[in-house]
């Protein structure tokens, strides 16, 4: 499906883009509320995109074409994250953006003991297990978002795993 | 439960507002704001590298999305429109020639409550026989009101054609910032070009504001420029009436 994404967003980028961001927005913002905090997670959500585009508009077609999409667009998601830059200033807001919040998807109860036992992880390791097993991403798309190779993210999610196991271990 | 199931609940669907939010900071969906102009509410349509256009409430683009300007001008919006000049407001004229952004430019300089003519403007931009192309500059103008066209009239001194809802609105828009039309209108139907002062031997475009100065007994009507120039008079350095 990605491919076929791609393959599209070169021969027609501007009508294509939005279908990028309707594809992969749960992707990035559900990896961003646990990496970033849920505040910041919107904004960065839409900034991720926003630079996203302007990144592609200079690519030529072929890299667009043969791009791995899902996990390139968290090289931007990242690095934002880490940054935690925010230039909401700059950008325009849709007038209605105050009535419809308060009805987005609630935080699960249990989000906050989750975030926590999260930050005792090395940051490679929380990066590698929630890009696996919230977002979804297999290891080759990881090793595409944070440029390690595919075994050693295999391996951080392994052991980031194991020390959450750990953690709850402790804790009950 | 295992560990991997509990951080697969963790997925979340994004804000619903996210797609919207996204075409509008990448300029693929314009935003509009609403203002209210002398001639009534316009829509000042804008992306994130400035304003594109203003139109008529009724006229906006059916692609544009109400939304705030960004935070870092908006507040310029209602003052570039009061003002009738950008001033320190972005314009994103991406899809204008640079002939006409040359014009549009020249054009955002004509002081409040004064009028230039399309000869004028071709004089200024250094191409003297261009009126006919600075007037379709005008007539495409898609920032009236911020660009204040409404202050270029037709070579002749008669008050023109308007983009902004039709000529009405140019004689409302004029009168509302202190320029007298019905004055105007009478001194193109005279044949009147320029306005000199007897005393001074300086001759300006009739609505200089160095005009209002002379009193009745010392202008003098000239219908062209050789005729203010044999006599002996100068060019204001204030209107330059010829470029």
């Amino acid at each position: 499906m990605m491919d076929d994404l791609c393959r599209r967003l070169a021969d027609d980028f501007d009508t294509t883009f939005p279908e990028v961001v309707s594809a992969l927005s749960d992707d990035v913002y559900s990896g961003l509320r646990r990496l970033a905090g849920t505040d910041e997670a919107e904004d960065l959500t839409q900034e991720t995109f926003i630079r996203a585009y302007k990144a592609l508009r200079g690519y030529p077609e072929e890299r667009i074409r043969s791009l791995r999409l899902r996990g390139w667009i968290w090289t931007i998601a990242l690095n934002l994250g880490r940054n935690h830059a925010r230039d909401r200033a700059r950008r325009p807001t849709p007038v209605m953006l105050e009535d419809r919040f308060g009805v987005e998807d609630p935080e699960p109860p249990d989000s906050t003991a989750w975030d926590r036992r999260l930050s005792r992880l090395a940051t490679a390791q929380r990066q590698a297990v929630v890009l696996r097993h919230v977002v979804g991403l297999d290891y080759d798309e990881i090793a595409e978002a944070i440029d390690r190779p595919a075994g050693t993210v295999k391996s951080d999610v392994h052991r980031g795993l194991d020390r959450l196991r750990r953690l709850m271990e402790e804790e009950s | 439960m295992t560990v991997e199931t509990n951080l697969a609940g963790l997925r979340a669907t994004a804000p619903p507002h996210t797609p919207l939010a996204v075409a509008l900071g990448t300029g693929l969906t314009p935003g509009f704001s609403v203002y209210e102009a002398p001639v009534g509410e316009v829509a000042v349509v804008f992306t994130p590298a400035g304003v594109r256009q203003v139109r008529l409430l009724a006229e906006v683009d059916t692609r544009a999305v109400e939304a705030k300007p960004p935070r870092d001008w908006a507040d310029h919006i209602p003052r570039a429109l009061d003002e009738g000049r950008p001033g320190k407001l972005p314009l994103d004229l991406s899809g204008v020639t640079a002939f006409r952004q040359t014009v549009l430019g020249v054009a955002a300089t004509i002081p409040k409550g004064e009028v230039r003519s399309y000869g004028w403007l071709a004089r200024h931009i250094g191409k003297p026989s261009a009126s006919r192309a600075v007037g379709s500059a005008m007539a495409t103008n898609p920032v009236p009101l911020i660009v204040p066209c409404h202050r270029v009239v037709r070579s002749d001194g008669h008050i023109g054609a308007y983009s902004l809802g039709g000529p009405e609105n140019k004689w409302t828009l004029l009168r509302h910032e202190g320029a007298v039309p019905d004055e105007l209108e009478e001194l193109a139907a005279a044949g009147v070009r320029y306005v000199g002062s007897d005393t001074t031997g300086v001759f300006c475009v009739p609505s200089c504001h160095n005009v209002r100065r002379i009193t009745g007994t010392h202008r003098v009507a000239f219908q062209g420029e050789s005729a203010a120039t044999e006599a002996g008079y100068r060019p204001c350095e204030v209107c330059r009436p010829l470029g």
